[in-house]
């Protein structure tokens, strides 16, 4: 089978903090200052590095390899920050790596990317030959496709209408005709892209498929296991942009999803979090003696302990943090937010721990995702997402119905236990 | 498919690589796009004046108003001298080549800035972007150039003092000169910008400044000889000289000096297309 990408040793570094200061009078103030033997003026805070204006690197991929052989579907999956979309970046020609090289035959297109360069003054069928151009297709290219592409759509006879006047719906649409009708060898989908619109992603994973059949080679980066293990034959696995594990998706996928829960249990402290006013440290499920619990029962209580690193200035910020609980099907099931008053500020120290408590889990059992998220004066300042398996409850099944009659999970396709009960108008009866 | 393994190896069509030496200007890769480039231009030609209600007849105003107030002001009020030319005629002549080149650098000037959105999605030769740009304004200055050719000749008709001359057959290469000058200038300060945001600022008034360092309102045979130099360092200088001896039959450029202007621009061009290649690989890292 012939290679249809080959990446040789791949890395690419990245500047955190500033290098410059984004006005040529602050480079020069610090420039000056520097020449006297005095501090730097603009050295950010917190950063404990003086005098080089603080600029620290980041390896957001070190050291790459891989081929990937024409006509296959290959995963990528990993943390987030394990430089998944860097890779992509890099292969789609955004940005160029530090090190390494990338060899590519045929043309490489991003799938998600669709309606770039759209102008809304423009016709639909004026759009259609601009957006071709800008994806790599020549003129006479679109002119070949065009029909198909305008049936694809199924925008008809509004082609001639400029699309500032289009639904969003026919404008999605027309988009992603064009996308579809380019033919790359190389498809690059990046999964986390694709937010809300879950027809709009079903799309997108049948015309991976259909393209893979065709003996062109696809890109599949995704949060999504299922997905993964359904669609890719090989993953890749990145962490802290090194491949960490490289094979069939049977294999990856479930060690994958076994390291994502473990995971809490490490600490998280790479370098670039360092200078956050505040992060997240490690975000654990506990019983009651504080102990790590792998897996939580459905319907049962849950107890999630999150240990916190944060600065001092925090205290006279305007703070809030939440946990959403979601899965593939539904990203956003609930959430628990929390504002902190005068008093929880008081409290704050320099490390420390939270506790979130929920007497009853409203969830089914199956693999969910808790994204926990600190906001200051309105900012994200950290998100941590992590893994929680919910276990069928034995003890609300087996239970007395007259105790727990109405937290009964009622097959997969429910997400949630509701609290819920029928009756019948006995006096009608009668 | 058995056949492609015998000649794998060759077979690559993109390698990427960390930096490409600072003399590959990568121009093939430009030609392929060059539908893009065609396209780009007829985007921006029908977005300009799309919702208004004197479409391109804008193109003709905007010189003819900034004539006339010329006129006024530095014609009528200030009387500076015109080298015996028609007042209207000189200034329209100033103006349009001048419109031009500053709208060439205006523009391309926020290349990165302007579309960074795009930039940071899809790849495409990022050079397309002001090189249809420039392309685009060469259409407006021909509708402005028509409509001083109409007072050129009324103006000759009426037997004013405008010689026109053989040097008219040089146009092409004037306008070439604005282009490369206009994109070299803009390719420079948008990579730039990319660091410094304080560019975008100066690029404003800057290009007014220059206008008043180019004999655009005053003919260059005001300036006493010792420092024409000076004048001649500016490669505006010798497009509106050039313009107006072509045309009006009035110059005091002498030849050596249009020289220099042709070189001091082909090294601002040169030195904007490495400087925007080095950028292009990376600004999205830093934008």
């Amino acid at each position: 089978m012939a290679t249809a990408l080959q990446i040789e040793n791949l890395a690419k570094e990245y500047r955190l903090g500033s290098i410059g200061h984004g006005a040529l009078y602050m480079d020069l103030k610090s420039w000056w200052c520097r020449l006297r033997g005095k501090e730097d003026p603009n050295t950010p805070l917190y950063t404990g590095v003086r005098g080089n204006g603080g600029a620290r690197t980041f390896w957001a991929l070190k050291g790459v390899s891989l081929s990937a052989e024409q006509g296959k579907v290959l995963g990528i999956i990993g943390r987030n920050g394990a430089g998944k979309s860097t890779l992509l970046k890099i292969i789609s020609r955004i940005t160029a790596p530090t090190i390494g090289e990338v060899k590519i035959k045929g043309r490489v297109a991003s799938l998600l990317e669709v309606g770039t360069g759209f102008h809304p003054e423009l016709t639909g069928a004026e759009n259609v030959f601009l957006n071709g151009a800008i994806l790599g297709m020549t003129k006479a290219e679109v002119k070949s496709k065009f029909d198909e592409i305008v049936d694809f759509s199924g925008v008809g006879r509004f082609i001639g209408t400029p699309v500032k006047r289009y639904s969003s719906g026919m404008y999605v649409r027309l988009a992603f005709a064009v996308g579809a009708h380019l033919e790359p060898e190389i498809l690059l989908v990046d999964e986390v892209l694709a937010v809300g619109d879950a027809g709009f992603q079903k799309k997108c994973l049948g015309k991976m498929d259909e393209v893979s059949r065709e003996g062109r080679t696809v890109l599949f980066v995704s949060h999504n296991l299922d997905a993964v293990s359904t669609l890719c034959d090989r993953v890749i696995w990145l962490d802290e942009g090194q491949i960490f594990l490289d094979g069939p998706a049977q294999e990856v996928a479930p060690a994958y999803l076994d390291a994502m829960l473990k995971q809490g249990t490490a600490d998280r402290a790479p370098a670039r979090l360092q200078g956050k006013m505040f992060y997240f440290k490690k975000i654990l499920p506990v019983d009651a003696q504080g102990e790590f619990l792998p897996q939580v029962k459905s319907g049962g209580p849950l107890t999630l302990k999150l240990d916190y690193v944060c600065r001092p200035e925090v205290k006279s910020e305007n703070i809030w943090m939440t946990v959403v609980f979601g899965n593939n099907r539904v990203s956003q099931a609930f959430s628990c937010p929390f504002e902190f008053a005068a008093a929880d500020k008081a409290g704050l120290r320099e490390e420390g721990s939270f506790t979130l408590t929920l007497p009853f889990l409203p969830l089914v059992p199956g693999v969910y995702e808790v994204r926990c998220a600190v906001f200051i004066n309105g900012l994200k300042v950290d998100r941590f997402p992590t893994l929680l398996r919910v276990e069928e409850n034995v003890n609300l099944q087996e239970s007395d119905a007259s105790q727990v009659p109405h937290h009964k999970p009622l097959g997969q396709d429910n997400l949630f236990l509701v609290d819920y009960r029928w009756s019948l108008d006995q006096d009608r009866q009668g | 498919m058995e056949n492609i393994e015998g000649q794998e190896g060759e077979a690559w069509t993109t390698i990427i690589r960390p930096q490409h030496p600072w003399y590959q200007f990568e121009l093939g890769e430009l030609w392929k796009y060059r539908d893009l480039i065609q396209l780009f231009v007829r985007r921006d030609m029908i977005a300009q004046y799309k919702q208004t209600i004197l479409g391109p007849l804008w193109f003709i105003l905007q010189p003819l108003f900034t004539t006339l107030v010329f006129t006024v002001i530095f014609g009528k009020i200030a009387k500076i001298p015109t080298d015996g030319l028609p007042q209207f005629l000189f200034y329209l002549a100033g103006t349009i080549c001048w419109g031009y080149f500053a709208e060439c650098l205006n523009q391309t000037s926020q290349t990165f800035l302007a579309n960074a959105g795009i930039f940071g999605k899809v790849y495409f030769p990022r050079l397309t972007v002001p090189i249809s740009k420039v392309i685009s304004y060469i259409f407006k200055f021909i509708i402005q150039f028509a409509m001083f050719v109409v007072f050129l000749v009324y103006y000759y008709w009426q037997g004013a003092p405008v010689h026109p001359n053989l040097g008219v057959l040089a146009l092409p290469l004037i306008v070439i000169q604005m282009a490369f000058l206009g994109i070299g200038c803009g390719l420079i300060v948008s990579s730039l910008t990319t660091k410094y945001r304080d560019l975008v600022l100066v690029v404003g008034f800057g290009v007014q400044l220059w206008m008043f360092a180019t004999p655009v309102v005053y003919p260059l045979s005001q300036i006493p000889e010792k420092y024409r130099i000076f004048f001649a360092l500016n490669p505006m200088t010798s497009v509106v000289e050039g313009f107006r001896t072509a045309f009006l039959g009035s110059g005091s450029l002498s030849a050596p000096y249009y020289l220099l202007g042709v070189l001091i621009t082909l090294v601002i061009c040169f030195v904007g297309i490495v400087l925007f290649n080095r950028i292009e690989k990376t600004f999205v890292d830093t934008i």
